[in-house]
């Protein structure tokens, strides 16, 4: 054995000794501490979403949320960044992708249209059901993901994506400063009315902002795996050329 | 009597390790990479026995769907483009 291999090892066991600590002193709280309990106490009736989980992270913990979508971005224009480096080096052959078979170009003719749509349920109903912009979005890349895989060959427009990117992420913002300017601060929702409580249309701004995220976070991810893709297609030409 | 829900979780972890174990066991590659793929697809039940769908919904999509094929997406890549 290496001394490499007993450094790993001696890191590894100190990395679970801390693991350990942590699991043995853990104690359930007794009662929820402040911030949570105010949440669970006023999520309802002050945001107007009977999904609390989405009620708060687009109101009270809206700026986190930007956060999360703001890295996403930066991931996805990252990865374009490198990959648009990386040139294939001549003479690198070999198989690429197979051509999808029957049976997965089949299925994704008969399951993206459900992605798609669910996709889409999940945004809109994210203030009152389970999910929300960012788990919608995700479903609509898998979409995206699904059609990249049964046609190698297919493309998004570059442009399409950055414009729908760009767009809901400006949306978003106008909208955080629309809760600054009519309502009590940066990401509060209130200023568009509660409305009925359960209904589609109802939680203030929740549903606009679900929508946006969605949009943005399905363009980044369609965008970072698409980028991913487009290697291959660039390399085979160079083959075929 | 145990609670269903319990027993559940503790099935539910017992696959999530079997999956880890082969991951890191396995020789092939594209196993290790769908052996992680299926250990987020556990975790992600179990966020629905431990009652946080939301959760649930991300970790399915992004933890066992797109990253599984991030990898194959890089490994792809690698095969074209590592220095040969």
């Amino acid at each position: 054995m290496s001394t490499r291999h007993i450094l790993i090892a001696g890191l590894l066991g100190l990395l679970g000794l801390a693991f350990w600590h942590l699991a043995a002193d853990y104690l359930p709280d007794a009662a929820l501490n402040p911030t949570a309990a105010y949440y669970a106490a006023h999520a309802a009736d002050q945001t107007g979403a009977p999904n609390l989980v989405t009620g708060i992270i687009i109101t009270w913990r809206g700026l986190d949320t930007l956060g999360e979508v703001t890295v996403l971005f930066l991931t996805s224009a990252i990865v374009a960044l490198v990959l648009a480096q990386s040139k294939a080096p001549a003479g690198a052959a070999g198989p690429g992708f197979l051509p999808a078979g029957e049976l997965l170009a089949t299925g994704t003719r008969m399951l993206l249209p459900l992605i798609a749509l669910f996709g889409a349920y999940v945004i809109a109903n994210g203030h009152l059901s389970p999910g929300g912009g960012f788990q919608g979005g995700a479903v609509l890349a898998s979409g995206v993901l699904l059609a990249l895989l049964a046609q190698p060959r297919m493309r998004i427009g570059h442009a399409l994506l950055a414009r729908v990117e760009s767009v809901s992420g400006l949306g978003y913002i106008l909208v955080g400063l629309a809760g600054l300017a009519f309502a009590s601060g940066f990401l509060d929702t209130a200023f568009l009315p509660l409305g009925r409580f359960g209904a589609l249309l109802s939680a203030g701004a929740i549903p606009l902002i679900s929508v946006l995220i969605g949009l943005k976070v399905g363009a980044e991810f369609a965008t970072i795996l698409q980028s991913l893709e487009e290697g291959e297609d660039a390399a085979q030409e160079e083959d075929a050329a | 009597m145990i609670p269903l829900s319990f027993l559940l979780a503790l099935l539910v972890c017992a696959g999530a390790l079997i999956a880890a174990g082969v991951a890191l066991a396995t020789a092939s590659r594209a196993t290790a990479v769908l052996g992680a793929g299926l250990v987020s697809l556990f975790a992600s039940v179990l966020f629905v026995i431990l009652a946080a769908p939301d959760v649930a919904m991300t970790e399915a999509a992004i933890g066992s769907g797109l990253t599984t094929f991030l990898f194959f997406f890089v490994m792809g890549r690698i095969r074209r483009e590592g220095g040969k």
